[in-house]
C-alpha cells in the first residue's frame, strides 16, 4: 500500500529564491519514484512542472511572489516593515494555515509533512482537522537565517509552535539537529536527520553553449566561485577577505560571485576597499544552463557559510567535478570527505586552501575525481528512503 | 623442528606541522609543531615511549634474562633514533640494553624509512650506509639482515641488498607471490647468489598485531597457550614461523588493558613448552636453515593493507606528484653540501608523508584515518607541498649565492613587505 502524504511547501523551482524549493522538488521527485503518493500544496498558483505529484494551490491573495522569500525574516521585525507591507509575511502564513483546513478536508492521506516554519501552522491545522500525524521538516532555523545577528521572535515562536506539535521532526543535518536540541526541542529522539542530496544523473551532460567565461580561462585565469544569497548567513564578506589574501599568492585568479541579496552593495564597496575590484566579478542570480556553466568553468568553489543547515550548492559543485572548500559550520560537511573544510572565520586557512588548489593540479585532480564518485551516494533517493523510514515509524505507533 | 623468529619495526617519522602558503619563504622549521598539538613529534614520541616502547622493552628484557634461549630482533629507523635521542633518551638506553644482551638483533634499513629504492638507487644506497653507521655507533653491532621500508620488496631490491653485503632480507609472505607455497621456509631470491629471504607469516602475525583485542574475533580472547599451539602446529610442515610486527602493537595499537603485555610475558615459555620449538634471530635463521626454493617477486609487495602492494603510498595523483617533486631536486640539493638542507630534504622522503596522502578508503573511515594526524589526505598534501616550495626557495637562494641559478620557480612568492 503506497503511503499517501499531504505536503505543505512554500516554493518550487523555477519560482524559488533559494534552496528550500530545490530541496522540496528533489525530495518529492525521489519519494514519488519510491511509490509515495504526494499532494503538494503551494500558497499561490505558479506555473511549475511536477507531474509526479498532485499540485494544489491555496490561492492566498495579498502578495505576489517573490516579495515573500522564506529567508528575509529579519526584515519583518516591527520597525523594519514598510507601511504598505505591514505584517504581510506573517499574515500570509496565517492565511495559509486557515486555507489548510479546507484543503485538509478535501484530500485523502496518511501523513502531513510541512516544510519549514512558513508551513508549520498550515500543518498543525491540517493535523487538527484530519487527526493524521504531522512531520515537520526543518530546512533552516531562525538562528541560521539570523547569521549570528539575532532572531525574529515572532518567527521563532511559530517554529517552536510547529515543532512542539509534531509527531516527528526531520532535520537536514546533524548541525541542524544540534541547533534544534539547543533552542527548540527537549526530546532530541523526536528529531531524525535526513541529509539533503542531489540527482547525480543531472550532472553528466556536457554543456553545448559557448561558455562566456572561456575568454578569461584562455587568458590563463583561474576562477574561484561563490554561489549563494548575498546575505550574512552565507559569509560573502569572508569570501572577499579570503580572496584578498589568496590573490597575494596567486594573482592570476578571478573571484566570481553568483547570487543576489541584501549585502550586494556592501560587497561591491568591499571589493573597492580591499583593492581587488578588478579581480571580482558579480554575475547576479543564475539558474539552469548558465548556473551549470558557472560550476563547470570554475576551478574551485567556496562556501564560507556562517551557519548553513545543509548547503546543496556544495554537492552541485562536487558533482560537476569542481573541488569545494566548505565551511565546517554547515550540514553538507557531514556528508562529504573529499572536500576541503575550514571554519568560516578562518580566512587564512581558506586562502591557504584556495592557493593550494590553484597551484597544484594534482590536488585539484584528486579532489575532483574522488568527489564526483563520493557525491553519488548523497542522493535524493537515499533521502527519500530515510524519509519513508520516518513515515513508517510514526504510522506504526 | 620449528624455529620462531620475532621481528619488530620501530619507527616514527618527522611529521610536518600545519604549514600554510603564508609560511613559505619565512618558516623553515617544518617539523616543529607546537607542544600539545596533534602533529607534535615530541608529544607523540613521548606518548608512544610511555605506552609502548618502555613497557615492551622492560617485558622483553625480563624475558631475555629469564629465558637464555629466547631471541628477538628489531629494526629501528634513523628518524626514530634521532627522536629518541632528543625526546626520550631513557628509552634509547633501554633499547641499547636489550641489544647488549646479544640476543636482540638489529636489522638494516634506509635511515629515513624512505621510498628511495623506488625513485633513486644511489640515494637508497647512501641512506642504507648512513643507517648502518648510526647503528654501529649507537649499538656497537653491524646489521647483516635487511628489511626495506614497510617491507616493500621486489627482485631487484634483493640483488642490490646482497651487493651491499647483507646475508638475509625480510619480506611479506604475500599470497600473490607465494600462491601454493608456505611462508614457513626460507627462500632464495631470484637473481641473488647466497642471500636468503625470510617471509612474514601474516596470518599468525596479524592475529597478534590486529585481531588480538577484537571481541568479534572467533578466537578472542587469545591466550599465550593457544597461540603457542598454533605456532607449534607448523612443526613438520615448515622450518620457521616468522612473526613480524610493528612494535607499537604492544601498548599503542593493543592497549595495556587488552592484556597484551601479559600475553607477551607468557609467550616464550608457552612456545618452548613444545620441545621442538626454538627461537632464532634472523641472522641465525639465515645461517642455520636452507633456502628451499627460488622465489620470484616481479612486482612490488609490501605489508600494507589488504592489497599488500605499494598503493598505500603511491598511485593517486597527489602522492605521485609529491614523490616526483621531492626526488627531482636530489642532485641540486646534495651539491649544496648544506647539512640542514639535506637533512630536511631527507626527512621529507619518509614513507609516512605519502601514506597520509592516501585517498584509497578515506570515506569509509579506515585504518588510514586512524594513523593520519591530519584531518584529510588533502591537508597532508597541502602541508607537504607548501614545505617543498619553501625548501626549493632555500635551495635556489643557496645556489644563487654561489653561482648563476638555472632552476625554475613555478611558485609566486609573496612580495617583500
Amino acid at each position: 500500500m503506497p503511503i499517501k502524504v499531504l505536503m505543505f511547501g512554500w516554493e518550487l523551482p523555477p519560482f524559488n529564491s533559494g534552496g528550500l524549493g530545490t530541496a522540496c522538488f528533489g525530495l518529492t521527485q525521489a519519494l514519488a519514484e519510491q511509490n509515495v503518493d504526494i499532494t503538494f500544496v503551494l500558497p499561490q498558483k505558479v506555473n511549475v512542472k511536477a507531474d509526479f505529484m498532485r499540485l494544489v494551490f491555496a490561492d492566498i491573495k495579498g502578495f505576489t511572489w517573490p516579495d515573500f522569500s522564506p529567508y528575509d525574516t529579519l526584515k519583518y521585525l516591527p520597525g523594519n516593515i514598510p507601511p504598505e507591507m505591514a505584517h504581510d509575511l506573517i499574515s500570509a502564513v496565517d492565511l495559509y494555515a486557515r486555507r489548510a483546513a479546507e484543503i485538509a478536508r478535501k484530500y485523502n492521506y496518511d501523513i502531513i509533512h510541512s516544510h519549514d516554519w512558513l508551513c508549520f501552522p498550515a500543518g498543525v491545522v491540517a493535523k487538527t482537522v484530519s487527526d493524521r500525524p504531522l512531520v515537520t521538516h526543518v530546512h533552516a532555523t531562525e538562528y541560521d537565517r539570523g547569521g549570528g545577528n539575532g532572531i525574529n521572535p515572532v518567527v521563532y515562536a511559530v517554529e517552536k509552535y510547529g515543532l512542539e506539535r509534531s509527531d516527528a521532526i526531520i532535520a537536514v543535518s546533524q548541525f541542524t539537529k544540534n541547533l534544534l536540541s539547543k533552542y527548540y526541542v527537549s526530546d532530541s529522539g523526536k528529531v531524525n536527520v535526513v541529509h539533503n542530496g542531489i540527482n547525480p544523473s543531472e550532472f553528466q551532460a556536457d554543456i553545448d553553449e559557448e561558455n562566456p567565461l572561456n575568454t578569461l580561462k584562455q587568458a590563463g585565469y583561474k576562477i574561484v566561485l561563490f554561489l549563494g544569497r548575498l546575505t550574512l548567513q552565507k559569509g560573502p564578506d569572508y569570501f572577499l577577505k579570503a580572496a584578498k589574501a589568496a590573490l597575494e599568492y596567486y594573482p592570476k585568479a578571478v573571484f566570481l560571485i553568483v547570487g543576489s541579496g541584501d549585502m550586494e552593495h556592501q560587497m561591491v564597496n568591499m571589493t573597492i576597499d580591499l583593492g581587488i575590484s578588478d579581480k571580482v566579478l558579480f554575475a547576479g542570480f543564475l539558474r539552469g544552463q548558465m548556473l551549470q556553466q558557472a560550476f563547470k568553468s570554475a576551478d574551485l568553489f567556496v562556501m564560507p557559510s556562517v551557519s548553513e543547515p545543509f548547503g546543496i550548492t556544495a554537492l552541485e559543485s562536487v558533482a560537476n567535478g569542481t573541488p569545494a572548500i566548505i565551511s565546517k559550520q554547515s550540514g553538507v560537511s557531514e556528508t562529504l570527505g573529499h572536500v576541503l573544510k575550514a571554519d568560516f572565520w578562518d580566512v587564512d586557512e581558506m586562502a591557504n586552501q584556495i592557493v593550494s588548489v590553484l597551484n597544484y593540479p594534482s590536488l585539484h585532480h584528486a579532489l575532483s575525481e574522488n568527489g564526483k564518485k563520493e557525491v553519488k551516494k548523497v542522493s535524493w533517493q537515499a533521502a527519500a528512503s530515510k524519509t519513508i523510514g520516518v513515515y513508517r515509524k510514526i504510522l506504526n505507533k | 623442528m620449528s624455529a620462531v623468529c620475532l621481528y619488530f619495526q620501530v619507527h616514527q617519522p618527522y611529521r610536518i606541522k600545519k604549514y600554510r602558503v603564508f609560511d613559505v619563504g619565512h618558516d623553515h622549521d617544518y617539523f616543529a609543531s607546537p607542544d600539545g598539538s596533534r602533529l607534535s613529534n615530541k608529544d607523540i614520541l613521548q606518548k608512544v615511549a610511555r605506552k609502548s616502547y618502555l613497557p615492551a622493552n622492560r617485558t622483553f628484557l625480563d624475558l631475555l634474562k629469564k629465558y637464555p634461549r629466547f631471541k628477538i630482533s628489531f629494526s629501528l629507523s634513523g628518524t626514530v633514533l634521532d627522536q629518541l635521542e632528543a625526546y626520550s633518551p631513557e628509552t634509547l638506553a633501554s633499547f641499547q640494553e636489550l641489544v647488549s644482551t646479544g640476543r636482540a638483533e638489529v636489522l638494516s634499513e634506509t635511515y629515513y624509512h624512505s621510498l628511495s629504492f623506488i625513485f633513486s638507487r644511489p640515494e637508497f644506497i647512501r641512506q642504507v650506509k648512513l643507517h648502518t653507521q648510526r647503528i654501529k655507533s649507537l649499538f656497537h653491532v653491524v646489521p647483516r639482515v635487511f628489511r626495506n621500508t614497510e617491507l616493500i620488496y621486489r627482485n631487484d631490491l634483493a640483488t642490490e641488498v646482497e651487493k651491499l653485503g647483507h646475508i638475509g632480507i625480510l619480506a611479506e609472505g604475500a599470497d600473490q607471490v607465494l600462491q601454493w607455497r608456505s611462508p614457513n621456509f626460507l627462500y632464495h631470491p631470484v637473481g641473488t647468489q647466497k642471500l636468503k629471504l625470510l617471509l612474514k607469516n601474516y596470518r599468525l602475525s596479524d592475529d597478534v598485531a590486529f585481531r588480538f583485542s577484537n571481541p568479534d574475533w572467533s578466537e578472542h580472547p587469545l591466550t599465550a597457550t593457544k597461540f603457542a599451539q598454533w605456532v607449534s602446529a607448523v612443526n613438520g610442515s615448515g622450518d620457521i614461523v616468522n612473526l613480524f610486527m610493528d612494535y607499537e602493537t604492544f601498548g599503542e595499537h593493543q592497549w595495556e588493558d587488552t592484556g597484551i603485555f601479559a600475553f607477551l610475558q607468557h609467550l616464550p615459555g608457552e612456545i618452548m613448552k613444545h620441545p621442538d620449538n626454538y627461537f632464532v634471530t634472523p641472522s641465525e635463521a639465515v645461517k642455520k636453515l636452507p633456502a628451499v626454493a627460488e622465489l620470484d617477486f616481479p612486482n612490488f609487495v609490501s605489508w600494507a593493507d589488504v592489497e599488500r602492494d605499494i598503493s598505500a603510498w603511491l598511485g593517486n595523483s597527489m602522492q605521485d606528484d609529491a614523490a616526483a617533486k621531492i626526488y627531482s631536486i636530489e642532485a641540486a640539493i646534495l651539491k649544496t653540501k648544506d647539512s640542514q638542507l639535506i637533512s630536511d630534504w631527507r626527512r621529507l622522503q619518509t614513507s609516512d608523508h605519502f601514506y597520509y596522502m592516501c585517498t584509497k578508503w578515506f570515506s569509509d573511515g579506515d585504518v588510514h584515518k586512524y594513523f593520519n594526524p591530519y584531518d584529510t589526505p588533502y591537508e597532508a598534501f597541502i602541508a607537504y607541498m607548501n614545505v617543498f616550495q619553501d625548501l626549493k626557495m632555500r635551495l635556489e637562494s643557496r645556489v644563487k649565492s654561489k653561482t648563476k641559478p638555472k632552476i625554475q620557480t613555478e611558485f609566486q612568492a609573496k612580495p617583500n613587505e
